[in-house]
């Protein structure tokens, strides 16, 4: 019998029994559609992780004020005075292996520009801070070092400010207010994304970090030093000599916590990486779980087809077909049934991750990998439960089933 | 039908060509050679069939009798290449059956071999056409030929008109025919039919001997027929009596009745009529 008969055979007999062909499935397309969803999930998260990876910028070494250590004094960077723009100084004239390094000062004010008002986080640095964050600015241009020395009204917007206190119009050139004082918009920086912990990069202004020291936050120090490495290895490389230096302009003696910590980029992404692992781990065994339950399910309801079907089977003997016809029929339903369910479950899949998305405004990435796995392995499940309750079939004696009652 | 010099003539020939090869040297259709069939349930062993031989012509009309447990069911298993003879040979058109594979079995009983039982066995939730249409799936046609014979078939026994009824929507004698359309229709040499009057009343089962007649004369198929009814037996052209799992006696069935001509004298029960009335 050639392969289209028998698959409309399949689809006929499995119509038949609607109901129980679908809860059948059910098992099938709930491991499926589980997968699916939390693949996409799953994947969007990577991405964010990625983008915020790589948005720290190249071969990026981050210091920051503060403990890092969750076991030990935990203090905040605002806390903590003691990181000055001459630690960073040091850093770049001391370590070789570090290019350059911009100083962070941040805070939060509120921005006017006529009637717009908006909350926002600003960060005070120097110019070069945008090219160790390869983050370049998509309408005027970045403030100089002469106003970074003389502590000028200047700044740059995210594209979200931007967005919000000007719509349409053009920002650059155009006057701000920050808290009571005047600034004049130098530039607007490209849109950046979210960062690794989730926040909107571009909701946020810049300014030179003595302007912000001095006029806004009436501080000396600073809270963050964003460093370059001369390479990848490098940013690694470079966490040691940092440490010790720090540590030795902060006079911190052997034995004691640091009120600094450092961070390089491989140190997220190795996070990251384990993070992914541990997610994929779990999926495998959501997976695996629930494809064997929809699979021993599969196989008891084809165990009882066998059995209800038997006279027909005897028919079918009796009327020339062979032992491999038989076999196929109910091995292609099985697969049919798996299959079914497989597809189902990836059209569920999808919409549930949509759903996500929508309502939880999580970035969900359809993986085109999940799905084709997701549709071979429900295909592999249907023939390895299928092959038992078939082969049954194929070997029934066409008397007997003939006089089955 | 008794040759006296068969067994020994086949048995020389056995000798010295392969037992494939051989043919049938008067030209029957189906040649049993002391045929045994034991059944070995481990404590005991059933001796279903004892040593049978026969030979039955291309045409022919048989009746099988015989009381319950004789071994005529065991008989049309084997005829019908569902089952082997414990020992002995059969050869079908020829061919010593017992050579060939299970492949081939289930290609002779498609191709060469039509089935019709007692319990009429038609696939529940089918249509009447698909139901017929059956056995040329196997033969591996195009679905227009497959429909075109199915039509055809069902033609052969009145029922074109129920093409698209499902069994359950037709009478006992219709779902007979059905049956027979179905064993028919990949127009095979040899039809067997176990009992197929079994579960009719007397009239229908005078209207399924008509088909058989008609078919057994008008298109020279050769027809066994299984029954232990006497009255059923009348309508054949040859008897066998097995007892015991021995054939017992074979005759040539003497005063035979015509259904054609035994129809009209019976009482009428309309059957159809009634159903369709009742519809
Ligand atoms: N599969 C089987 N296993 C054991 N014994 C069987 C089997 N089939 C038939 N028999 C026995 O073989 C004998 C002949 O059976 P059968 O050919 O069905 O008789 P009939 O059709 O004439 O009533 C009976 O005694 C029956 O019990
Ligand atoms: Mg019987």
């Amino acid at each position: 019998m050639d392969f289209w008969n028998t698959l409309r055979l399949a689809l006929r007999a499995l119509a038949r029994n609607k109901l129980r062909s679908s809860l059948t499935m059910l098992g099938i397309i709930i491991g499926v559609g589980a997968v699916i969803a939390t693949v996409s999930i799953g994947q969007g998260a990577e991405y964010l992780v990625q983008q915020g990876i790589q948005s720290m910028g190249t071969n990026a070494v981050f210091i920051a004020a503060g403990s890092g250590r969750p076991g030990g004094a935990r203090m905040g960077f605002w806390a903590v005075k003691t990181l000055t723009i001459d630690d960073m100084n040091a850093i770049v004239r001391e370590v070789p292996l570090i290019r350059e390094a911009a100083p962070a000062v941040v805070g939060r004010v509120q921005v006017v520009y006529q009637n717009q008002n908006w909350n926002t986080g600003i960060t005070g640095t120097t110019p070069n801070y945008f090219r160790i964050r390869n983050w370049p600015v998509q309408a005027g241009s970045i403030f100089g070092q002469d106003e970074v020395d003389s502590a000028a009204n200047v700044c740059l917007l995210g594209t979200t400010v931007s967005r919000i206190l000007f719509g349409e119009e053009n920002p650059v050139g155009k006057q701000i207010r920050i808290g009571q004082l005047p600034f004049r918009v130098v530039g607007v920086l490209e849109s950046k994304g979210q960062s690794v912990m989730g926040d909107d990069q571009d909701d946020r202004i810049f300014a030179p970090y003595t302007t912000v020291q001095r006029k806004i936050s009436g501080i000396t120090w600073i809270q963050f030093i964003n460093a370059s490495a001369i390479s990848r290895e490098a940013s690694t490389a470079a966490v040691a000599p940092i440490t010790a230096l720090l540590r030795e302009r902060h006079r911190i003696r052997p034995g004691e916590d640091e009120d600094f910590f450092v961070r390089t980029q491989s140190d997220v992404a190795d996070l990251a990486d384990q993070t992914q692992r541990v997610m994929t781990l779990l999926l495998g065994s959501i997976a695996s779980v629930s494809l064997l339950v929809g699979g021993i399910g599969i196989m008891n309801i084809m165990l009882v087809s066998v059995t209800e079907r038997t006279r027909e089977i005897g028919v079918r003997m009796a009327v020339g077909a062979t032992e491999s016809d038989v076999q196929m029929q109910f091995l292609v339903e099985a697969v049919a049934l798996s299959m079914s369910g497989g597809l189902v479950g990836i059209i569920v899949g999808l919409i549930g991750s949509a759903l996500i998305s929508n309502f939880l405004a999580w970035p969900t990435l359809i993986s085109v990998k999940a799905i084709i796995t997701a549709a071979i392995f429900s295909v592999a499940v249907g023939i390895f439960f299928g092959f038992y309750p078939a082969r049954k079939a194929a070997q029934l004696d066409p008397i007997e089933a003939l006089r089955y009652e | 039908m008794t040759n006296p010099k068969g067994p020994s003539v086949e048995e020389s020939a056995a000798a010295t060509m392969e037992p494939s090869a051989i043919t049938s040297l008067d030209g029957a259709v189906i040649h049993l050679e002391n045929v045994h069939k034991t059944y070995d349930l481990g404590e005991v062993q059933v001796h279903a069939l004892r040593g049978v031989s026969l030979e039955i012509a291309a045409s022919e009309f048989v009746a099988v009798m015989g009381a319950s447990g004789s071994g005529k069911s065991t008989l049309m298993n084997i005829l019908g290449c569902l089952d082997r003879p414990t020992r002995g040979r059969y050869l079908l058109e020829g061919t010593d059956v017992s050579q060939l594979s299970k492949v081939e079995l289930a290609r002779i009983s498609n191709r060469k071999l039509g089935f019709v039982f007692q319990q009429f066995n038609l696939l529940a939730r089918t249509s009447a056409l698909e139901n017929v249409e059956l056995p040329t799936v196997y033969a591996g046609l195009t679905p227009q030929e497959r429909e075109l014979r199915a039509r055809e078939s069902l033609e052969r026994v009145g029922l074109a008109d129920r093409a698209q009824h499902y069994p359950s929507q037709l009478s006992g004698g219709q779902q007979q025919r059905v049956a027979i359309a179905r064993a028919l229709v990949n127009r095979p040499a040899i039809l067997l039919a176990d009992e197929p009057t079994g579960n009719l009343d007397s009239h229908t089962a005078v209207e399924i001997m008509d088909i058989l007649q008609r078919l057994n004369q008008e298109e020279g198929l050769t027809v066994v027929l299984v029954t232990h009814e006497h009255d059923i037996a009348q309508y054949a052209r040859r008897a066998l009596e097995f007892r015991d799992g021995k054939l017992q006696r074979d005759a040539p069935v003497r005063d035979r009745w015509v259904a054609r001509e035994v129809l009209p004298t019976l009482p009428s029960l309309d059957e159809e009529d009634a159903e369709d009335a009742a519809k």
